[in-house]
C-alpha cells in the first residue's frame, strides 16, 4: 500500500468521523470539533490532490485559504456557543430551533 | 510504514475526539488530529502549510476552545440527537464505500517539484485569496467582538425596572382600582361664600 493510499484511507477516515459527529452531537462545542475534523480531511484531501495533479502551489495555496477559512468558522463558532450558554442556559442545539424573530 | 502509524493515530484521535465525555478532552484530542495531520502534510512535501497547521490547528484553535469552554463551562450534555446511532453510521459507510469505490486505487505519483516558490505563487496568482483571506479575518473578528460584548450597563438598568414594574402588583390587586379617569376641580369658595355659609 503506497503512500498516496494512506493518504486517502485518512481523509476517508476524518471525513467520515467528522460527518458522524455533525450528525450525532447535539452539544454546541462539539459540532465545532467535528466540523475542524472534517476540514481537516479536506485539508488534506486538498494537498494530496496538489501533489498527484503535480501541482504544488496551487494546492498549497488552495490550503491557506481553507485553514483560514476554518479557523474564522471556529472563533465564530465558539462565540456563538458562549452566547447561547450564557442567554439560554444550555449547549444544546436544539434549544437554539426555539428562536423566533 | 510510518504514513500506516500516522494514519491511524489520526483517525483514532478524530474518533476520541467525537466520543469524549469531557469537552476539554475533546479539545485536546483534535489538538492530536491537528498535529497528526500537519506531520503527514510535512511528509507530502507541503512544509509551509504543515508549518501554519501546527500552529494555528494544534496552538491557536485550542487555546481558543479552551478559553471558551472556561467561559461558558462543561455543560455535561451526553444526549445524542434524534437519529439512531445505527443510521448514523451506516450513511457514514456507504459514503466512506461510495469514497473509497471513486478513488481507490491511487498510483505511487512521483514526487512533484515546486518550479516556481510557493510565495510567487500565493501573493501572485492567488492575490485575490489573500484578499479574500484579509476580508475574512475582519469579518471573523468583528463578528467575535460583537458576539462576546457585554450587555451595556443602561439596558441591564432599564430590564430591572422593567422587571420590577411586572413584579409590582396591579392597582386592581391593591384594591384601588376604581380611579376617575378625569377630576374635576372645582374653584376655591371666596371668604363671602364661607361666611354666608356659616351664617
Amino acid at each position: 500500500m503506497n503512500a498516496m493510499t494512506m493518504i486517502a484511507l485518512a481523509v476517508m477516515g476524518l471525513v467520515g468521523a467528522g460527518l458522524y459527529g455533525l450528525l450525532i452531537m447535539r452539544n454546541l462545542f462539539k459540532v465545532v470539533i467535528a466540523l475542524q475534523i472534517l476540514v481537516k480531511g479536506a485539508l488534506l484531501a486538498l494537498v494530496a490532490a496538489g501533489q498527484a495533479s503535480e501541482q504544488v502551489n496551487l494546492g498549497q495555496s488552495l490550503a491557506v485559504t481553507v485553514i483560514v477559512a476554518d479557523t474564522i468558522v471556529a472563533v465564530v463558532g465558539l462565540g456563538l456557543a458562549v452566547q447561547a450558554k450564557r442567554l439560554l442556559g444550555t449547549l444544546d442545539v436544539k434549544a437554539l430551533s426555539n428562536l423566533r424573530g | 510504514m510510518i504514513e500506516a502509524v500516522l494514519v491511524a493515530g489520526a483517525v483514532v484521535c478524530a474518533v476520541r475526539a467525537i466520543r469524549a465525555t469531557q469537552l476539554l478532552s475533546s479539545a485536546l484530542w483534535l489538538a492530536g488530529v491537528s498535529a497528526l495531520v500537519s506531520i503527514l502534510l510535512y511528509r507530502l512535501g507541503a512544509h509551509q502549510i504543515a508549518v501554519i497547521e501546527l500552529s494555528v490547528g494544534a496552538g491557536l484553535v485550542t487555546v481558543l476552545f479552551v478559553f471558551a469552554i472556561s467561559i461558558a463551562g462543561d455543560d455535561g450534555l451526553t444526549e445524542r440527537t434524534i437519529l439512531p446511532n445505527w443510521l448514523a453510521v451506516g450513511l457514514i459507510a456507504l459514503f466512506v464505500g461510495l469514497l473509497a469505490w471513486m478513488v481507490l486505487p491511487l498510483d505511487e505519483p512521483a514526487l512533484a517539484t515546486a518550479e516556481t516558490a510557493f510565495e510567487s505563487v500565493l501573493w501572485g496568482d492567488r492575490a485575490l485569496d489573500v484578499l479574500v483571506q484579509t476580508v475574512m479575518i475582519f469579518t471573523g473578528v468583528l463578528c467575535l467582538v460583537m458576539l462576546l460584548k457585554e450587555r451595556a450597563p443602561s439596558a441591564r438598568r432599564g430590564s430591572l425596572v422593567s422587571e420590577r414594574e411586572l413584579a409590582r402588583p396591579s392597582a386592581a390587586a391593591r384594591g384601588n382600582g376604581h380611579r376617575p379617569a378625569i377630576a374635576v376641580i372645582e374653584p376655591a369658595p371666596s371668604p363671602a361664600e364661607v361666611e354666608d355659609i356659616h351664617a
